[in-house]
């Protein structure tokens, strides 16, 4: 749908801000290097205060970098002015127009464009329809629903067929059900309009079910760029790996190595490794360990003392102490298997596979 | 360096939209030379002697008068004597509004009635009043009580007065306060065990202080800048504000005013910005949590009964005072004969050329109105919505014009136009005319509706303007299609307020207007002073009748065309 699917190339950009209560700079992002392909779903992720929002911002234009050049399909649009970008903008708290009705808010930015009157009726009907809100056309924003003025917002920046579409938080104020729901309609909606798209959220789990690619942000810094699987299996560092998901820190040194496998030892026990090809032996080592990839059982890798037990459902949630680490382990089906209570000892057992060094 | 990237991208995109740049460039021309200017010729005109060098002699020369250092001393006693007495009846007046039950419908009505007053009406009809009920030949003086030569002139009268005018605005200011404490802030008090009167001395009243000497200060600046009630009602009691009237119009000694009202300018500055900076944003700072519910009121009766007597006996007496001047308009002779008339009124049109003086101030307040209601609302969207190198200043300057009392800009405008710019004759051939006059409205009314603009854009969420802007829109069109739309009950009630501000102003106009335009206020002060007091009543009832009927037709308006009316409409 999209007149042309334009990259995006954010190089070495950085934002400087005052602090309001300190009076001293700082930089909200800092030498940010990101290439987007065009047609491609990318996610930017971090904790609030991260600099992802005011990515975004630097590629609509409200916020102009302190240092670095924004690339839109190739051109430097550093100097471009919001409107004159080729970007359209969902915001977060929709931002339609209140005085206007749903039609009249889609066909805002055709009407600006001095289309005639008949492209724009059929423009607009074609993209309410992609939306799921045709017949609504008439209808005043007060009167629709969260998810329905999403759909609104999000008609009303594809209508314009911009070179990248942009999202600001766009399902936080949704309940957690429409939430999932319209995060699918938004895939699907950028995938059959085969339109490049940069998508600030703050939730991981939206940003994996939604994305090609995601960039993490601490503290105004990029911290990795990868898809879904990559960032989840093989994060960078221990703040990945704690933000995407839930994660144990196993801490011990290297004690042998053979090609790209080896073995650690962490708090007394040997645990064999499948890839340690970066570390040498004697190094200190993190091990990164999903609470779905352990289970505890009578035998294992590491032994341990349970501290928390506690029946969720669907699945069972432990605590144990190996020596003096907390380890949690979400062991999905116990019922097949053996419930342990707090006070019993047990192994929790996993494979070489299982964990990521750092 | 790192930010002047920023900064130089930023302002390379504002330079990308002319439109918004020739705005920036107008608004800071009239700003610089309607507000700005006329201040600083008065500085100029007090402190350069007239060969050239810096002196302090102007200044020597005006202290040295006896008369003007009583004025000082009148005008801070009478301010500050004002300034508690409003604020007092200003918060019992808050206090029984959002405290007290109200049962009947009248003593809401009263309320009402009492706020909007003195919106309305011109600043000299209470002291019209009270020499008509308190005069020589006043209806209570001599009618009732056979007093044969009441003397009401002086500096009670004045404050009586000056407080009947500027309580409701503390009211106002107030209720919006107490409005803002949470409920359960004081029932958190009542649960640990205080007696209400501890409640409000503990935690009612030190949440509400801020904000009662911001009350206090607004209104001891209002006082020290009230010129018409000193005027009318002061009898030999010099104010600041009249004594530099007297130094222009009776001394013809201009440099002596200008370093006068530089005096008063200084005074009201400083105010300002204690009031500004300091107690303003701590008012609000303390009180700016939503109430979470709605708050218990007070049922007693110990506690009800004397509160509400109070105020209602408050409230009937100044509503009797308003009154009081169209009943005098209507009656053959106040104070002896007490059958109705239409004489005054025909005397006010045929021989004292009403309908002129009407048609003079009612056009140039139709006219000064629309252009303060929409310059407002740009300075608001820029302040509020843009970032660029002079929004500070834009800010700045047509805030301070609010600290500018009238008289002061009025010598301001005397000075720095009768011989043009740094009297060297470029642009004198504005003195004297209609445009000056629509030019002194506008600086007066703009800090009014330029802070009600500012409110209501600061309510509209940011990424509504951003969407706007884009979906490819300019400033120009964002402003046209987004924002003008959005504050539109703003606006127009902007436009009614600068109207009525306008058509009643007398401070600045009446030194700046020249004898060929009439207005209708200069007219009521003459006649006042003259003594024609019917005849100053036909004109102030004609004004007030012109007055609430624009704001009457605004709410009737903004009832079935306003911004909520039209989205149900269209819906």
């Amino acid at each position: 749908m999209a007149k042309e699917k334009k990259g995006v190339k954010i190089e070495h950009v950085s934002k400087i801000y005052q602090d309001p209560k300190t009076g001293k700079d700082f930089y909200a992002v800092h030498d940010a290097n990101i290439d987007i392909a065009p047609g491609e779903f990318i996610c930017l992720l971090g904790p609030s205060g991260c600099g992802k929002t005011t990515i975004l911002r630097m590629i609509a234009g409200f916020e102009s970098p302190d240092e670095g050049e924004i690339y839109l399909g190739g051109e430097p649009i550093n100097e471009l002015t919001p409107n004159k970008r080729d970007t359209a903008m969902v915001f977060q708290s929709y931002a339609l127009l209140p005085h206007y009705n749903i039609f009249d808010n889609v066909a805002y930015g055709l009407k600006l464009r001095k289309m005639d009157e008949a492209t724009i009726k059929q423009k607009v009907t074609n993209i309410l329809g992609l939306v799921g809100l045709e017949g609504m056309e008439n209808r005043m924003t007060n009167q629709l629903s969260g998810g329905q003025q999403q759909r609104v917002a999000l008609a009303r920046a594809l209508v314009i067929e911009p070179g990248v579409l942009l999202f600001d938080e766009p399902l936080s104020n949704l309940d957690a059900k429409l939430r999932v729901d319209m995060r699918n309609e938004i895939r699907r909606i950028q995938q059959e309009a085969g339109i490049t798209a940069v998508y600030v959220t703050h939730d991981q789990s939206e940003a994996m079910a939604i994305s090609d690619q995601i960039i993490i942000m601490k503290k105004g810094v990029v911290a990795q760029i990868g898809d879904p699987h990559t960032v989840y299996y093989r994060p960078i560092d221990e703040f990945v790996a704690d933000f995407i998901g839930e994660s144990n820190f196993l801490r011990g040194k290297l004690t042998q190595k053979d090609g790209n496998a080896g073995v650690a030892d962490i708090e007394g026990h040997q645990v064999e490794i499948a890839d340690v090809a970066k570390h040498q032996i004697g190094d200190d080592v993190v091990l990164v360990l999903r609470p779905e990839s352990a289970t505890l059982a009578d035998e294992g890798a590491l032994r341990c003392k349970v501290t928390l037990s506690r029946f969720m459902g669907n699945y069972q949630n432990y605590q144990v102490m190996v020596g003096n680490t907390l380890v949690k382990i979400t062991d999905f089906n116990p019922k097949n298997h053996k419930i342990y209570e707090v006070g019993d000892q047990a192994f929790v057992k996993f494979g070489p596979k299982d964990v990521h060094v750092l | 360096m790192a930010t002047a990237q920023g900064a130089s991208l930023d302002r390379k995109k504002l330079l990308a939209d002319p439109i918004m740049v020739s705005t920036i460039v107008v608004l800071v021309t009239f700003l610089a030379l309607f507000i700005l200017y006329p201040l600083a010729i008065l500085l100029v005109d007090s402190f350069v002697s007239d060969q050239g060098g810096i002196t302090l002699d102007v200044f020597k020369k005006v202290l040295a008068k006896p008369d003007f250092k009583k004025a000082i001393v009148n005008t801070l006693e009478i301010g500050a004597i004002t300034g508690v007495l409003s604020t007092l009846i200003g918060l019992l007046f808050a206090y029984v509004e959002e405290y007290v039950q109200l049962r009947t419908k009248f003593m809401s009505g009263l309320f009402k009635v009492v706020s909007i007053l003195p919106v309305v009406s011109p600043p000299f009809v209470l002291s019209l009043s009270m020499i008509l009920l308190f005069g020589r030949s006043g209806i209570i003086s001599k009618t009732l009580l056979g007093i044969q030569d009441s003397n009401i002139y002086g500096m009670r009268s004045i404050i009586l007065i000056q407080t009947m005018t500027f309580f409701p605005v503390c009211y106002m200011m107030l209720r919006g306060l107490l409005k803002n404490i949470d409920p359960s802030l004081e029932e958190a008090a009542r649960d640990m065990g205080a007696s209400r009167w501890t409640v409000f001395t503990t935690v009612t009243f030190p949440l509400l202080l801020p904000g009662l000497g911001n009350a206090f200060l607004v209104t001891v600046m209002e006082s020290i800048a009230d010129f018409a009630n000193p005027m009318m009602i002061g009898g030999n009691i010099d104010t600041l504000a009249t004594a530099i009237y007297m130094q222009i119009t009776g001394n013809f000694d201009k440099k002596g005013a200008a370093a006068m009202a530089v005096v008063l300018l200084s005074i009201t500055f400083v105010m300002f910005f204690v009031q500004k900076y300091i107690l303003e944003a701590k008012a609000t700072a303390t009180l700016s949590g939503k109430a979470s519910r709605q708050r218990m009121l007070i049922t007693d009766a110990s506690v009800r009964i004397p509160l509400t007597i109070m105020c209602s006996a408050i409230a009937i007496i100044v509503i009797a005072m308003y009154v009081c001047v169209p009943y005098g308009s209507v009656i053959t002779t106040w104070g002896r004969n007490y059958t109705l008339t239409n004489k005054w009124y025909l005397k006010v049109f045929n021989n004292y050329r009403g309908a002129d003086a009407f048609t003079d101030s009612f056009i140039m307040a139709f006219i000064a109105s629309p252009i303060t209601s929409l310059l407002s609302m740009i300075i608001s969207y820029l302040v509020v919505k843009k970032k660029f190198a002079l929004r500070g200043f834009i800010e700045f300057t047509s805030m301070l014009a609010m600290a500018v009392p009238g008289t002061v800009l009025g010598v301001g405008f005397v000075r720095g136009y009768s011989n043009g710019l740094f009297h060297t004759g470029i642009l004198q051939w504005l003195y004297g005319t209609a445009a000056i006059l629509i030019i002194v409205f506008v600086v007066r009314s703009l800090p009014t509706g330029t802070r009600a603009g500012i409110s209501a854009l600061r309510q509209i969420d940011k990424s509504i303007e951003e969407s706007a802007y884009d979906m490819g829109a300019n400033s120009f069109q964002v402003f046209m299609t987004v924002t003008l739309p959005l504050i539109k009950d703003s606006f127009l009630s902007g436009l009614v307020t600068a109207f009525v501000r306008s058509i009643t102003a007398i401070s600045a106009v009446i030194l700046v207007v020249n004898p060929k335009i009439l207005l209708i206020t200069v007219q009521i002060n003459e006649y006042a002073n003259r003594g024609e007091y019917a005849v100053a009543c036909a004109f102030s009832t004609i004004l007030i009748l012109i007055t609430y009927t624009a704001v009457l037709g605004m709410n009737i308006f903004i009832k079935y065309f306003g911004t909520s009316k039209a989205q149900a409409e269209e819906a």
